[in-house]
This record gives C-alpha cells, sequence and structure tokens, in this order.
C-alpha cells in the first residue's frame, strides 16, 4: 500500500491515495467542487473550468477535475476569487443557451439549472444575438439541441471509452463547435442512449420520453430489466400509469449507469397492440374471448381430468417469469399434480457448471468481479452484442485496471480491439481454443472465465479441470440468455432436477420429448414459445398457455391466460451471475393476472393445499427449503442484489437440449417482437460476431 | 480513388514520414492535397482517404470541420484571399477586401459565375510587413492596392483565357 | 521582402545569409560555415550539448520565452521509446512574419538547428509542422531537407556516427490554435487542433506520447550559431538572462515595415523611430503592441522600453512573438480590438467554456461598439468578461483574446466612450473629410 497523501481543502486535512485529484479528495470530506465535464470512470477533458480551485503558490487558478493531489498542497474551495470564478463560468454557459427551461425535457433535473441556482447570478450581461442551429434527430432515440448543448464532451467520451462504440464526435470549431453522430445525419451505434442520460443538460434527448411529461411529474420504480439475462436495474419513469422512460441516473443497482437499448426504452411491449387482456378460449377452432372465471375452470377441469385418468401433463416454464413463480410452478406440477415433466428453454448449461463446481465457495463470479479481475476469459459469445453489461464490465475493467483480455469466438467482436489475444475458432471448437491458451492463462494471478452455450454438458466439466489445472484462482459466468432463464434453472424447471439442483430419483420429459410425446393429455406452456419454429404442438393434448401475447405457441393453443409482465408485479429474479434482485411492479394493466395469481387460481380450483400464493410467502419458502437461496430476506426486500450461495448440483444435462436464443441488441426472443423500439432502430447493426 | 501521380507522390512521401502505425498522422495535411487537385473534399475523398488511413469517416469529418483552408464544396480557378487582420487592417486590407467585393461581384465565400474567382477574407497569413496582403491560390501577393488588385485580376483572366481549360 | 541591406543597427546572426544569392541551398550553406556546429555538436556529449544552449540564455522565441536549454533537458536520457524533434512552424500570431523569411532564405539553418536538438535528446526523427498557407514553404524545405540528405546530414548512420535521424515536412491547414504546443501534436497526429492537459508536457509525452522537443523555427535557427561561437558569445548579443538576438516584425502605420534582427533589449521607441523610418506620414505614434496581437497593447508613452522578455512583462505587456504592430493618432482603438477579438473569436477551437464564450461575446460587443451601437455598460462588460476569462481558459488562447481586449479598453477607455450611444466612429468621420 503506497503512502497515502497528506493535503489541506478548505482548511481540512484530507488523506487520500496517491494519484488521487483533488476534486476527488474534495468529495471525500464533504467538499463538493462543481463540474460538468468531469464524470467519473472516464478520461479527463478540464473543458468546462467550472471547478476552479484556489492552490497556494500557483499563480492562477487551478482545475481540480485534473489537478493530482500531492503532499502538503493548500486548496481553497471557498473563496471569493473561486466564487466570481464559478459565477463567471455559469454566465459564460448560459450566454448562448437558449433557456427555454420551460419546454425542455431535462427541466428539473438539469445539471445546468442546478449550477446556475447553487452558483450563477440573478441576471446575465449578455446582450447579444444567441447562436441558433436546428434540432436534429440522430435516430429515432437521440435527438441533439446544439444550442441547449455546453460541450461538455461527456456523451463522446461515454460512447467512445464506456461503449467502445465511437459514434458521437466534435465537429466545427470555437462557438459553432457540436456534437455530431457518426453518418453524417444519423447514428449507427447500439442505440443505448448512454449520451442521452449523461448529458448534463438538455442537449441529448430520447425519443422516447421527449416532451411527454416533466420530471417531477413522474414516478420512479426502481425495478430490473425485462429483456436479457445480465439483470441491470431501470428505473421506470412512471406517468398516469405508463412507463415514460427508463434510466439508472443514480447509478443504484448492479450496472452502475449502464443500460441498453432494451433497459432504457424496450418498456414499449406492455403496452403494445396486441397485448393480450383477456382469456382466449378454442370455440369451433377458433380463439375467442371468454370471462376469467370460465377461463380458469376450463383449465382446471382438463388439468384435473388429465390426474384423474393418470394421462400424462407437460409443463414448460418460462425464461421470464419470477423465482416465486417458477418455484410455485414446480411445487404445483410436482406436489399438486404429480407430473415429472417440467421443463424450460434452457440457453445455458448452468447444472453442468454446477456439478463441475461441486459447491465450491467463490465458484461464480459476480458482476462488480468482472470490473475487477485481473484477467477475463471470453468463450463463445459476442458479448457486446448478447451481454452488454458484461462487456461494459470487463471494458471498464480494462480501461480502468488494465486487465488483460482473451477471447475465443468463433467471429469478429468487439473485445478484440483491446483483447490481449482474440482466437477464432470454428462452432464447437471453443474449448479446445481455450485450452490452447493454456500457458498464457497460468501467467494470470487470477481469471474469470465467462462461456456461453458453445461448452455445454461434459465440456463444461473439462473446462472447469483445465480452470483447476492452471493454479490460479478461477471463477466462472455460465452464459444464459434471459431476466430470469438463471432463476428457471435455479428453482428446477428441469426434468431431472428440483430446486438446487436437487437430484430427482426418476428424471420426467424434456422440452423436445414433451413435445415429441404423443400421449401427452394437457401442455401447459407459461411463458414461452416452443412452438416458434413451426413446430407443432402434441397432438391430442389440451394446450394452457399462459402469456402477453398471441405467440405462436398461443395460436395453438385450446386456453390462453392473460399475463402481467415483468413491469406489473412483484418477486425475484436471478441474473447470468447468480445474483438475486427484486422486481417491483410500475404499472398495471386491466384483464391480465401475474402468472403466480394464475397458479394460486387454480390450485385453489384443484382443491391443492400448496400455501399462499404470494410473492412474499413463496420467497419465504425458497428461502428456508432451497439450496443456495438461504439469503437474508431484509437485504433482499431492501433491493440489494445478493448472489446465490453455491451449491453441489448433480446431473448435467443431455447435450443438444441447451441452446441459446442468439439474441442481439435488437432482439430479445419472442418479447423483443413487441417492443417495437428495437425494430425501429432499423440502421442500427444487429448481427453477431461483426466486431 | 485515383489521384495525379505528383499527388500520389507527395502522399506517399507524406505517409512514409511515419511509423507504420501512425498512418492516421497524416490526415490534415492529405485532405490538403487531395484538396489541392481535387478542388474540395468531397464524400469520395472523404471515403478514400478513410480507407487508406484505415480510419471513420467521422473522424475525417471532425478535422475537415476544423481547419479553415479544408472546404468541401471547389473554390475557384484562382482563390483570391485578403487578409484584414491587425496589420493588414491598419494599412487597407480591409478596403482591398471590399473593392474586391465589388470588383468581382462576388462576397466572401462565393464563386463567381463563370468559376474563375473565389474570393475570401482571412485571417494573417503571415505577411504583415508587407501589408495589404493577399494569396492567389498560395501564391503571395504583397503591398496590395486596388489599382494593383484590378490589374492582378485582368492579368489572371488573361491567363485563364490563353490557357486550355483543365 | 527584404530591404536590399540589412539596417545598420541590425546585428545579422541569424539572418547573415539572407542577402546571399541562393541563400537556401546547401552550397551557399555549406560555403558559410553550414552544419560546422552539428558537427561539432556530434564531437559532444548531449549534456554538453545543452550545457552550452543554456549558456546562451536562449529564451524560446514563439512567445513564452521558456529557456530552451532548460526544456530539452526535461527530455528523459535512455527510454526505449522513440523521442522526436518538432518544429513549431505554425507562424500565425497576427503581426509576425520572420519564421516565414527564415524558412525561405536560410532553411538549412532550421535543418540544422533540429538535428543539433535531435542530438542532444538522442531522437530519431523530427517534423517541421509548416502552416498551410505557407505552402511554399514546404516546397523548399523539401529540397533542403534532400539535399542534407544528399550530404549525408540526414538519414542513416549521419556522418558515420551510427546516429540515425530524418526530417520531415508537415502541412497545417488553417487553424492559429495549432500554433500551441499540444494542439499542435494533436494535428501533427491527424486530429483536431486542440490542446492537450498539461502536464504531462511534451518533454515527456508528446507527439505519439513519446518524449519530444518542440521549439519554434527561430529558436531552432538560433542553435548553430550558439555552438559555432559558444553559448556565452551569444548571451552576450543580449541582455542578462534574454540571449542573443530577436527578429522583430514591424508593422502598421511605420515608413519601413520589415523583419529586423536587433539584440535582445533593443529600445522599442528607436526600433520604430530609427530601424523603421518613423510613423509615416509625419504622424504622431498612439499606441505600439509589442509581440504579436495577443500582448497588451502599450501606449506611446509607454515605449521607451528595451524589448526583452523581463523588460515588456514589467510594463505590462510581452515580447511575445516579436511582432511589433504600430498604430498612429489616426487608428482606431475600438476598430483594432474589435478587429484583434474577431479573430480570436474564429481561431478559438471551442474545446473550454470561457474562451469558446467569451471570444465570441467579446467580438460581438466590440464589433457592435464601433459600427454604433454602444451603449453604456459595453465598456464594463468588456473589461469583466476579458477578466473572467484570464488564466482561467485551457489554454494560452483565451488568455491572448482577454490581454488586448482589457488593455485596449483600460487604456484607451476614452476612445471607447466617445462611440457609445449611437455616436459614430469619430476616426470614421475623420477619414471620410479627409
Amino acid at each position: 500500500m503506497p503512502e497515502a497523501v497528506r493535503l489541506t481543502i478548505d482548511g481540512r486535512t484530507v488523506e487520500v491515495e496517491p494519484g488521487t485529484l483533488v476534486i476527488e479528495a474534495a468529495r471525500r470530506v464533504g467538499i463538493r467542487i462543481p463540474s460538468f465535464c468531469y464524470y467519473e470512470g472516464l478520461s479527463l477533458a478540464g473543458a468546462c473550468r467550472m471547478c476552479l480551485v484556489e492552490v497556494e503558490k500557483a499563480p492562477k487558478l487551478q482545475t481540480a477535475c485534473t489537478l493530482v493531489a500531492a503532499p502538503g498542497m493548500v486548496v481553497r474551495t471557498d473563496t471569493p476569487q473561486v466564487a466570481e470564478a464559478r459565477r463567471a463560468m455559469v454566465e459564460f454557459l448560459l450566454t448562448n443557451h437558449p433557456l427555454d427551461c420551460p419546454v425542455c425535457d431535462k427541466g428539473g433535473e438539469c445539471e445546468l439549472q442546478d449550477m446556475a441556482f447553487a452558483y450563477g447570478a440573478a441576471e446575465s450581461r449578455y446582450a447579444e444575438a444567441k447562436y441558433h442551429v436546428p434540432e436534429r434527430a440522430f435516430s429515432p432515440v437521440v435527438y441533439y439541441d446544439r444550442p441547449r448543448c455546453i460541450l461538455c464532451y461527456r456523451c463522446v467520451r461515454v460512447c467512445e471509452e464506456g461503449m467502445g462504440v465511437g459514434a458521437l464526435g466534435v465537429i466545427n470549431r470555437g462557438g459553432r463547435s457540436e456534437i455530431a453522430p457518426n453518418r453524417g445525419d444519423r447514428l449507427e451505434c447500439d442505440e443505448c442512449g448512454a449520451c442521452i442520460d449523461i448529458c448534463p443538460v438538455g442537449a441529448l434527448t430520447s425519443g422516447m420520453y421527449r416532451y411527454r411529461t416533466r420530471p417531477w411529474e413522474m414516478q420512479h420504480v426502481g425495478t430490473i430489466c425485462a429483456h436479457c439475462s445480465d439483470g441491470c436495474k431501470t428505473t421506470l419513469g412512471v406517468y398516469h400509469n405508463d412507463i415514460i422512460r427508463g434510466n439508472n441516473r443514480d447509478r443504484s443497482g448492479l450496472n452502475g449507469e449502464f443500460l441498453c437499448l432494451k433497459g432504457r426504452y424496450a418498456a414499449d411491449f406492455v403496452d403494445h397492440p396486441e397485448r393480450l387482456r383477456s382469456p382466449l378460449a378454442r370455440r369451433d377452432g377458433r380463439l375467442a374471448p371468454v370471462s376469467w372465471a370460465e377461463a380458469l375452470a376450463l383449465a382446471a377441469e382438463r388439468i384435473r381430468r388429465a390426474v384423474e385418468r393418470g394421462g400424462p401433463i407437460g409443463i414448460i416454464g418460462s425464461n421470464h417469469t419470477t423465482n416465486e413463480e417458477n418455484y410455485y410452478l414446480q411445487k404445483l406440477a410436482r406436489q399438486g399434480l404429480g407430473t415429472r415433466n417440467l421443463d424450460h428453454h434452457r440457453t445455458g448449461d448452468v447444472p453442468a457448471l454446477m456439478a463441475a463446481l461441486g459447491g465450491r465457495p467463490g465458484g461464480e463470479a459476480t458482476l462488480a468481479e468482472l470490473y475487477t479481475a485481473r484477467a477475463v476469459l471470453v468463450a463463445g459469445s459476442d458479448l457486446a452484442q448478447q451481454h452488454p453489461l458484461l462487456s461494459w464490465q470487463i471494458r471498464a475493467d480494462w480501461r480502468h485496471h488494465q486487465a488483460h483480455l482473451y477471447v475465443v469466438t468463433r467471429g469478429p467482436v468487439r473485445e478484440d480491439r483491446y483483447a490481449l489475444r482474440s482466437l477464432r475458432v470454428s462452432p464447437g471448437e471453443e474449448l479446445a481454443g481455450v485450452i490452447s491458451l493454456a500457458e498464457e492463462l497460468k501467467r494470470e494471478p487470477q481469471l474469470v472465465v465467462v462461456f456461453g452455450d458453445a461448452i455445454q454438458g461434459g465440456d463444461v466439466a473439462r473446462l472447469v479441470e483445465f480452470g483447476d489445472s492452471l493454479n490460479i484462482p478461477v471463477k466462472y459466468v455460465c452464459l444464459v440468455d434471459y431476466s430470469n432463464s438463471r432463476g428457471a434453472a435455479d428453482m428446477g424447471l428441469l426434468p431431472d432436477l428440483g430446486p438446487g439442483y436437487q437430484p430427482l430419483a426418476e428424471p420426467g420429459l424434456s422440452l423436445a420429448e414433451m413435445l415429441a410425446a404423443e400421449d401427452l393429455e394437457v401442455l401447459w406452456v407459461v411463458g414461452a414459445n416452443p412452438l416458434k419454429d413451426g413446430r407443432r404442438a402434441p397432438p391430442g393434448a389440451f394446450v394452457l398457455v399462459q402469456d402477453l401475447f398471441l405467440t405462436e405457441t398461443a395460436q395453438a393453443a385450446d386456453l390462453v391466460l392473460p399475463a402481467a409482465s415483468a413491469y406489473e408485479k412483484t418477486g425475484t429474479v436471478t441474473n447470468v451471475c447468480g445474483q438475486v434482485q427484486r422486481l417491483r411492479p410500475a404499472v398495471s394493466r386491466s384483464g391480465v393476472k401475474t402468472d403466480l395469481e394464475i397458479f394460486g387460481l387454480l390450485a385453489h380450483r384443484l382443491g391443492l393445499d400448496l400455501g399462499p400464493a404470494t410473492p412474499e410467502a413463496v420467497l419465504s419458502e425458497i428461502l428456508a427449503t432451497t439450496p443456495g437461496y438461504d439469503l437474508p430476506l431484509d437485504l433482499l426486500a431492501a433491493g440489494v442484489s445478493l448472489q446465490t450461495r453455491p451449491v453441489a448440483g448433480a446431473a448435467a444435462s443431455r447435450r443438444g437440449e441447451v441452446r441459446s436464443a442468439g439474441d442481439t441488441l435488437f432482439t430479445s426472443g419472442t418479447l423483443g417482437r413487441y417492443a417495437d423500439i428495437l425494430s425501429r432502430v432499423e440502421e442500427a447493426p444487429g448481427g453477431l460476431y461483426r466486431g | 480513388m485515383k489521384f495525379s501521380e505528383q499527388t500520389e507522390a507527395k502522399l506517399e512521401r507524406l505517409l512514409a514520414g511515419f511509423p507504420p502505425d501512425r498512418k492516421r498522422a497524416a490526415l490534415v495535411p492529405m485532405l490538403l492535397f487531395i484538396q489541392d487537385e481535387v478542388g474540395a473534399v468531397t464524400p469520395e475523398v472523404v471515403e478514400e482517404v478513410c480507407r487508406r488511413l484505415q480510419i471513420a469517416p467521422l473522424e475525417v469529418e471532425e478535422v475537415l470541420s476544423y481547419y479553415s483552408m479544408l472546404r468541401r464544396r471547389p473554390a475557384g480557378r484562382y482563390h483570391l484571399q485578403i487578409c484584414t487582420n491587425i496589420s493588414c487592417m491598419l494599412v487597407g486590407g480591409a478596403e482591398l477586401f471590399r473593392h474586391a467585393c465589388r470588383k468581382l461581384g462576388i462576397g466572401n465565400h462565393e464563386v463567381s459565375e463563370d468559376g474563375l474567382f473565389s474570393l475570401e477574407e482571412v485571417e494573417c497569413i503571415g505577411a504583415c510587413c508587407w501589408g495589404p496582403a493577399m494569396q492567389v491560390n498560395y501564391e503571395f501577393r504583397h503591398r496590395m492596392t486596388p489599382e494593383e488588385f484590378d490589374r492582378l485580376v485582368e492579368q489572371l483572366r488573361r491567363n485563364a483565357s490563353s490557357q486550355a481549360p483543365e | 521582402m527584404l530591404h536590399p541591406e540589412p539596417h545598420p543597427l541590425e546585428v545579422t546572426v541569424l539572418t547573415r545569409r539572407f542577402r546571399l544569392p541562393n541563400s537556401a541551398s546547401i552550397e551557399v550553406y555549406l560555403a558559410t560555415r553550414g552544419y560546422e556546429a552539428f558537427r561539432k555538436a556530434l564531437a559532444l556529449t548531449p549534456e554538453q550539448i545543452i550545457e552550452e544552449v543554456k549558456k546562451s540564455n536562449l529564451r524560446g522565441r514563439g512567445g513564452a520565452g521558456f529557456p530552451t536549454g532548460l526544456k530539452w533537458s526535461f527530455v528523459p536520457r535512455g527510454t526505449a521509446r522513440p523521442k522526436y524533434v518538432v518544429a513549431n512552424a505554425d507562424e500565425g500570431e497576427p503581426g509576425t512574419c520572420k519564421d516565414r523569411l527564415l524558412m525561405q532564405y536560410d532553411p538549412h539553418a532550421l535543418i540544422e538547428g533540429m538535428l543539433i536538438a535531435g542530438r542532444a535528446v538522442e531522437a530519431s526523427a523530427g517534423y517541421i509542422y509548416v502552416r498551410g498557407e505557407y505552402r511554399y514553404l514546404i516546397e523548399i524545405l523539401d529540397r533542403a531537407i534532400e539535399e542534407a540528405r544528399g550530404r549525408g546530414f540526414l538519414g542513416r548512420n549521419i556522418l558515420g556516427s551510427g546516429w540515425d535521424f530524418d526530417l520531415h515536412t508537415h502541412s497545417g491547414a488553417g487553424s492559429y490554435e495549432c500554433g500551441e504546443e499540444s494542439a499542435l501534436l494533436e494535428s501533427l497526429e491527424g486530429k483536431r487542433g486542440v490542446p492537450r492537459i498539461r502536464p504531462p508536457f511534451p518533454a515527456t509525452a508528446g507527439l505519439f506520447g513519446c518524449p519530444t522537443v518542440l521549439n519554434n523555427v527561430e529558436t531552432f535557427c538560433a542553435v548553430p550559431p550558439i555552438l559555432l561561437e559558444g553559448g556565452a558569445a551569444f548571451a552576450a548579443l543580449g541582455t542578462p538572462r534574454n540571449g542573443g538576438t530577436r527578429l522583430f516584425a514591424i508593422s502598421g502605420h511605420v515608413r519601413r515595415p520589415g523583419v529586423y534582427e536587433l539584440p535582445m533589449g533593443f529600445n522599442l521607441l528607436r526600433m520604430i523611430e530609427e530601424v523603421a523610418g518613423g510613423v509615416r506620414e509625419g504622424r504622431k505614434l498612439k499606441a505600439v503592441i509589442p509581440g504579436g496581437s495577443s500582448c497588451p497593447v502599450l501606449r506611446a508613452e509607454e515605449c521607451d522600453l528595451a524589448m526583452d522578455f523581463d523588460s515588456v512583462a514589467r510594463a505590462g505587456s510581452m515580447l511575445g512573438s516579436g511582432g511589433v504592430i504600430v498604430m498612429d493618432e489616426t487608428t482606431c482603438m475600438v476598430k483594432a480590438a474589435a478587429r484583434i477579438l474577431r479573430f480570436y473569436a474564429h481561431e478559438s477551437c471551442g474545446f473550454c467554456t470561457p474562451c469558446r464564450e467569451g471570444t465570441a461575446w467579446l467580438a460581438k460587443v466590440l464589433a457592435r461598439l464601433h459600427e454604433g451601437g454602444g451603449r453604456a455598460e459595453d465598456i464594463a462588460t468588456v473589461r469583466e468578461t476579458a477578466r473572467n476569462m484570464l488564466g482561467r481558459t485551457f489554454c494560452p488562447l483565451g488568455d491572448a483574446a482577454a490581454m488586448p481586449a482589457l488593455s485596449f479598453v483600460e487604456k484607451f477607455r476614452e476612445e471607447f466612450e466617445a462611440h457609445l450611444e449611437g455616436r459614430p466612429c469619430p476616426f470614421e468621420e475623420v477619414a471620410a473629410h479627409a
């Protein structure tokens, strides 16, 4: 540990580690030095000049954001000269600023407003014409208003450094400088909107949110993104029961301020015109609306008939429903209905990893550890497309900690640009590629291995064996696709494993087997679309579907029950790193019920006593009974993300039953089809392995 | 895009001056040298430069829009650049520029209808002791007067008509 | 551009070859002790070369006046990274046109100066960054570099010393800001001319992040004479702490404008009266900007002053780049200030707030004032805006704009007041009736 640097700020002694900037040193002791261009985690600019401070023996004011604390340095932030400099800087910024705050989206949460309030003067002496150019749409989701721009370059830097995209630049010079998109008149990028969120003023605004409401009129509901498995917290802005925007400006959640297009904008599926609002029953060959009472009665009757006749029931669970729903569903299936035929679309071989790790502590990496790891190996995934938060974390690790990155993929990926080694392999050769890096990896002090579905079954055990052979601490992340894919496996929506990967005496049918079965009496599909590839439902089976939309599977159903979305319910989900987080309902929609409610109502009608079907009660049961989930409830309830504890898993899946859907930033399985915004940004490149 | 032998030789020499992994360093003169031949930095030129230096169009755009000598549209065959900065102003630079506008019937950054002349009021060109100064393309003209300017314009017109258009 | 003969008061050290026929050729250069200094330097250690330059009291001729030997000594020794020498030939400070003559008439002096600098810091390559408008100089320099290569002064194993060093010309494309050293390096790397955060300074992290010696053309040109005659001899030409001669470009309202090489510390009034032939048409001197348009203006009565860095600083201005701009009694100081500020607003790179907004603001207020739309509060606005920029911008361009604005309005307040409340410019009136 290098010796601390001791300096004085406003008469207070501060001790900081060498290399600390004065602006950060001041923050440690609660002295706030204003800044626009300084932004933690991004490269330094020194452009806005708001953070000028007095430094003893320096002839002029210094920028606290570029000044490294030095031993014995005496800094003052509270002098009349500093106050005057700040006032002057605000005045300069306002000279060409339109002051259209009453109609500006940023009004009320604008850093320039705050700065003018805190440090500015009541009036401006500027009496000249203001520079004006019209606003431009960089993309359907990103708008740029040059007159409002204060040229702090945060957007340019977050795009280049944070996202690794570099789609924004600065053109022209002097007072005519402006931010420009990479395709002349438009953006070709991840459309993540990070530039909008990071903009301190209303220069970059969101196509989804702009001119729809004022910040103070919204409720802000922090929940977990409904799309991929990374588990980003998104703070939904809700106005009159409508989701107006998503962001994460308070940097809460394990994603800090990161969000991709999906977390920020793709809540629009909630009100897609095709959203189901009423149960549908097949009458004369066609699906027609029926009441919930009729629908539940029909469902209960067909299930009861199957149970009584001993006809097989097959249940396909969801990659999106909550842990509580998944847990309750498997309990309903196994204890209530006595069926072992339970599965879900498996997108990564988590059971195999659990078995290979054998319950060893620290075997799985957290998202935070992806930012601190000394070395990371990515095998078989285009992370920037498929797991953008993981990609962000690893990129930050490289930028801030010079982490070594190794990539083994079948095509070019964004990570190649800063990887120490990038290997291109043929499909199926991923593990061999990883093993070929042994000599280099052995020299690393520690390693996190992130692997996709290319490594599954016995290969996962071989991967962990290889990791052990390196004689360094190795952690793993087994990639899965969707918001609660991990939870589906953890809660035992598997034919051969119960909750917590506990082996079952006799395995049931897998998803593929259920679809191929000829004697299935009931096929119950919850929030999944197994028939999307033109597959047929098992002949003769009564098909019951719970979903938000009339998917291919729902269209083939005999009874469709409209379900609530993740943004309309309470519960917990578990992300790709096994981190459990809480959902909070942002809006409610009439006509739909949560999957848990539906399960509870059906259990009731079937006369089953499975305990109360409320998220709270089921969660308590999970925490009490499920291996790995003995987590403190109070912390979970407070919104903390907690990684599940190591479990000694048992069985490994049969090869070929694990398959990632290969979604990109601009697709999100069946759900993504109903998030129009994902297809409206059509100019964006969406392919996998395109670098 | 291929340029004349002379331009290509210039570009080659330019690139040879930098380490192979620092080709981008050639960007500013490269744009200027190509503009000298093509007349402007057209979208095709941008594309070609991106290809040669392996950089993104935005990186060229940032630079192209920054430097005042780089332009997107061709100037006249004779680009007349009159300095009106302080030293030249003191000895009649601004009056010379106004005279030039009247004489050619065009304003700042405009091109005469026949495409022969374009006019630009420029900042200091480093001829402060010999003002009012101007440049015809890259050629300096010192101690200009309105009369001298008129003679210059006539001379250039004669030159143009005696030479086959390029 | 040259007067037929040097003025009798001139001390021609850097300009001694200017009037020789074919002065730019290597034959003439070699015949006049060219590359002798470099041969001498080859026999010295890098430390000895730097010591000699330190002894000369040579200070940077670009404007800041930083001691050259000291600057060179900051370059780290024995690093594995390549090191570079860069000549700032982006002469752009209004009122300054001296480097142009040095490159036109004596390009080999620049090459030799850069060679010696390269040897002193063990560099492997050098670049001459020439402003885009000086295209003809690139051709002259390229020819000279070719000649020097042909004689073995550049390239591999120079004169059998085992040292490799080569030079390349590079063109700007219209940006005053690129004269600022870190912006120049950005431009040389193919980017916008936006300055860098300093420290680190170029000596440790310059071109491509490598240690770099960056000096003005005139500074490099002064190096061969220093090595040839010894640092002490060069120092003795000037005043204490201000060694040698300086090229002064005298422009504006004088009878014999031109570039003159005079000893450091030469009296400004004598420079105007005797060297430049006095104020034109027998008019009275009103004001002088002593070092290029970014330096605070001096009233006539302040001009009895030694032209060295320290004396001019004591008088409240700067020696800058040696561009002496002379204004006689017919000059409207509001108009002059407005023109100068228009320039800085045009050239501000726009990166930092106070320069981007401040230069444009000052330019607008001053233009309006001169055009007859002046309001009583404008004078205070100009002063305060300039003060709010001073010392607070990212690079010196903000100061370069603020200093003239502030000095013009403070020293010629009466002229600004005469423009207020819709009154027409009194000097335009005079001109109209003359």
